[in-house]
């Protein structure tokens, strides 16, 4: 089995040890899919990666085990020591569904106040609130419904609540996938610049060569189930990134090589996927 | 824009206009044979009275009849508050617990499906009048409250379940802060049929009381009205006991509207 460049991290690990690191992760069900087999992966403080791989390749568990929402039935999940001693429950995580997910009988206001309001933190929730939908571009909007809003501002929504707690570490599981392109594209540049500002580590999930080339500063390609790294490539470019690299030679250049390494991934397992 | 018109073209204020005046026209065309029929067929008002006679009676019997329609009103609403309370209490429970859903969930099915019409006259063997009557109210209503209850607190979407694990939710909160609100749709839907079904439970059980004496609801009245071939009263009656029913499913739709109005799609008009 092909184990390139497998758990070799790109010269990112700037400040110590990694954020959260998982080591040999395995994950199977009970109708016996094996989504995970064997997965290392380290996430540096500050970086911006993506988890790429075709559909069904286990990295949305991956993703859901890292945030506490699954146990892995193998391996284990290191947290850096400030992280480790907290509860799952309590640990400083943003996550960002597929789905924007909001709970549609509440205004976004109290949506985005959720987390807040979850973790008993009353006391100024209304400034955090304004702060953070205004870092998502909805000041305007705290008091509608979801459901008046379109699907792109649903997700700002969304990545509003998610920001609101000011977690460490913000998971995004294909959060723009069913959005059209030109609002993926304009809330690609929104999530860039809110990474940039705020320093968050995100790991990001996504089936797009384009976005993950667009977004990361590393990008870990996943083998089809079980989900295993298959490599790792790092994007060099410098940020801030902003449309002029998408259309760059370095960008389709990055892609070249993304989707060749997902092209291999793909072929490298024997065994068909189970379903899509 | 095509699919959200209704099968005939119109426009959306005629459309309104027809709706309120096409069942009244019928109303008044069916009202109107009614009392042809009864005039030129000579039919005696033992037999069938005609509308002008029903409403008569209706008036100048007033004082018995709205006594016994607030007779029934009373038990009807109490049943109603009743299997409310009790059929969302206990769709929470076998939510919280599924040793208690496994050990009662049976019953309140078995509950449900025996007629009441059967239960009733037992029910009236064990208990004071009033209590047995509201039992009966009690047993008709509450499980579709019961089983639209849970249903709905089953159908929350996943994410949001995942996110309020993800930020360590208590019990509770995942209860009241998630579930329930999810749940409300069905609740109300629920709460709807418990409406109507509440009356019925009421009649029934006041017709299986039967000769009780003072103090009795329309239901009791239908009956005696029949035993001395007070025809006219006994449509006086009837009538009101089906203004009764339109009256509490109108009270239930409006209260639904107003709380499902900003955000369920049930509740939402659409503009095309």
């Amino acid at each position: 089995m092909i184990r390139c460049d497998r758990n070799v991290p790109v010269d990112l690990s700037k400040s110590g040890p990694p954020v959260v690191a998982l080591r040999g992760v395995g994950k199977s069900f009970a109708n016996r899919v094996v989504a995970l087999e064997r997965l290392d992966l380290n996430v540096w403080p500050g970086e911006f990666v993506s988890l790429l791989g075709p559909s069904g390749c286990g990295k949305s568990t991956a993703l859901r085990i890292i945030a506490g929402l699954s146990e892995p039935t193998r391996g284990k999940v290191e947290w850096r020591e400030a992280q480790a001693a907290r509860a799952a429950g309590a640990r400083r995580i943003g996550f960002v569904f597929q789905e924007p997910t909001l709970m549609p009988w509440a205004t976004v206001a109290a949506n985005v106040r959720l987390p807040l309001k979850l973790a008993g933190l009353a006391r100024d929730a209304t400034a955090r609130v304004d702060a953070a939908l205004a870092r998502v571009g909805l000041s305007g909007f705290a008091p509608s419904y979801p459901r008046e809003l379109s699907g792109g501002m649903k997700m700002r929504a969304s990545i509003a609540r998610a920001l609101v707690t000011e977690p460490d570490l913000l998971l995004m599981d294909e959060p723009f996938a069913a959005l059209d392109e030109i609002t993926r594209f304009r809330l690609n540049n929104d999530l860039l610049g809110l990474w940039e500002t705020l320093g968050k580590t995100v790991v990001f999930v996504t089936h797009s060569v384009f976005e993950s080339v667009y977004l990361s500063q590393r990008i870990v390609v996943m083998t089809r189930r079980p989900g295993r790294v298959f490599t790792e490539l790092s994007v060099d470019a410098p940020h801030p990134r902003d449309e002029s690299f998408r259309t760059s030679a370095d960008y389709a250049g990055y892609c070249r090589r993304v989707s060749e390494a997902l092209a291999r991934a793909s072929a490298a397992t024997e065994e068909p996927p189970a379903d899509s | 824009m095509r699919e959200g018109r209704a099968k005939d073209e119109i426009s959306p204020v005629a459309d309104r206009a027809l709706r309120v005046l096409l069942p009244i026209g019928m109303l008044a065309l069916g009202v109107a044979l009614w009392e042809f029929v009864v005039r030129v067929g000579g039919i005696p008002p033992y037999v069938l009275p005609s509308p002008w006679l029903v409403f008569s009676t209706l008036v100048s019997d007033r004082a018995l009849l709205l006594a016994s329609l607030l007779v029934t009103l009373t038990t009807t609403l109490q049943g109603f508050l009743l299997a409310a309370v009790g059929g969302v209490g206990l769709a929470v429970l076998f939510n919280q617990s599924r040793l208690i859903e496994y050990s009662l969930y049976p019953y309140a099915v078995i509950l449900q499906v025996t007629p009441i019409v059967a239960i009733a006259p037992l029910l009236l063997v064990y208990l004071p009048q009033q209590a047995a009557v509201l039992a009966c109210a009690w047993i008709v209503a509450f499980f579709p409250v019961l089983a639209n209850t849970t249903l709905g607190l089953n159908s929350v979407d996943h994410n949001l379940v995942d996110l309020f694990r993800l930020y360590g939710a208590t019990r509770r909160q995942v209860l009241f802060d998630l579930k329930l609100p999810a749940a409300l749709p069905y609740i109300l839907g629920g709460l709807k049929i418990a409406g109507g079904l509440s009356l019925i439970g009421a009649v029934v059980a006041e017709i299986a009381a039967g000769s009780a004496g003072a103090g009795s609801g329309l239901a009791y009245r239908i009956v005696e009205s029949g035993y001395r071939l007070n025809i006219p009263r006994m449509f006086a009656a009837l009538l009101l006991l089906s203004l009764a029913g339109i009256l509490i499913f109108f009270a239930l739709s409006v209260l639904s509207h107003l709380m499902l109005r900003r955000w369920h799609e049930s509740a939402i008009v659409r503009e095309v």
